[in-house]
């Protein structure tokens, strides 16, 4: 692995990088939602999962994720740097070199598929190695940068791993990991555009198509709306046709529910509130974590508890 | 007082990076080499 030195020092040999901005690489705060909605994935199948390929499943979930999170710095070093949000980052900051990232997030991806496919199932294998390339090639280097509706079609690469925990367990696709996969799918777009709206001058910057620059704040509202009123009938279909009882029907209502009020209050009813307030636009987008936290443990519990 | 701060000697913190990635590195390679022996363990048993 090679380095890079630190600007604004005067070493004459630039000192190799940390273990922990490796570590930082992997963009540890995402992997954490990965983990949990892998698990949860993997917990709501109907059949007992033998507690060591269940680890397995879940780690191989994890390095895929942090091998295609090293591998998208690797190729936004140069955006990362022109936002504030980002500019700290190993690459950015200056503290490792490109092809460091590069590698480490090739080894990581080769390394999650291949003990993936021997210790859990070649099913699950190809999927997480789809799941890589889909958010590594097809977001980050292809549409990205091209289109507005980026964020929409990177919801598909966070929508995999409870597909990917499911079909660990089972061996099989069947309803229900598509529609938690259709969850996360619908929920991305509210979730990081109520970001986008607050964070607008940075990816302005940058010359990310980020919705709310391309199209304007009063369109990314629209669209956090017909989003969040699609997410509500789509939360309670495991509910209604996939066997999910009635501890996930009643919490995916009540939360969804809640969800929708907030995106009005971001799209519609917004009298009160200055221009510059983005007040209801940070309640969403803390509120959006929390939904998705709370439906899949919802899940869960169901399953542990209805049986 | 105030002391002068204290830079650390750069070979002495290029040492100690490198030593703690090598510790990282064989402790993951461990890992592996247990992960891989449980998963036998689970697949032969069925």
């Amino acid at each position: 692995m090679t380095s890079v030195s630190t600007p604004g020092t005067a070493q004459s040999a630039p000192l190799p990088a940390d273990w922990r901005d490796f570590f930082a690489l992997t963009k540890p705060r995402v992997m954490s939602l990965v983990i949990f909605t892998g698990l949860c994935g993997l917990l709501a199948a109907p059949v007992p999962v033998n507690p060591v390929l269940g680890f397995t499943a879940i780690l191989c979930i994890a390095l895929g994720a942090g091998g295609s999170a090293a591998l998208n710095m690797w190729w936004e070093a140069d955006i990362d740097a022109q936002m504030k949000r980002t500019a700290a980052r190993p690459l950015p900051a200056g503290r490792m070199s490109r092809e460091s990232a590069r590698d480490f997030g090739l080894i990581l991806a080769l390394i999650s598929v291949l003990i993936m496919g021997v210790g859990v199932g070649y099913l699950a294998a190809a999927i997480l190695a789809f799941s890589i390339f889909y958010y590594a090639v097809i977001y980050t280097m292809w549409l990205k940068p091209r289109t507005p509706q980026n964020i929409v079609i990177g919801g598909g690469a966070g929508a995999f791993p409870p597909m990917i925990g499911w079909i660990a367990a089972t061996g099989e696709i069947t309803l229900m990991p598509v529609l938690l996969f259709a969850i996360i799918f619908f929920w991305t777009p509210p979730h990081f555009w109520a970001l986008a709206l607050f964070v607008e001058t940075d990816y302005a910057k940058a010359g990310i198509p980020m919705m709310p620059v391309v199209a304007g704040q009063h369109s990314t509202r629209r669209q956090i709306l017909v989003y969040a009123v699609l997410l509500l009938p789509l939360a309670m279909l495991p509910f209604w046709i996939a066997g999910a009882g009635v501890v996930y029907g009643a919490s995916a209502l009540l939360l969804s529910a809640i969800f929708l009020v907030l995106a009005l209050r971001v799209a519609v009813f917004r009298q009160g509130v200055g221009e510059t307030d983005m007040g209801p636009e940070k309640r969403l987008f803390a509120f959006s974590v929390f939904y998705l936290f709370a439906l899949f443990a919802a899940l869960v519990a169901d399953r542990w508890i209805m049986g | 007082m105030n002391q002068m701060p204290s830079f650390p000697d750069p070979e002495a913190e290029r040492k100690r990076i490198i030593k703690q990635r090598n510790w990282m590195l064989g402790g993951l390679l461990v890992g592996m080499v247990v992960l891989f022996y449980f998963i036998t363990i689970a697949r032969l048993g069925g």
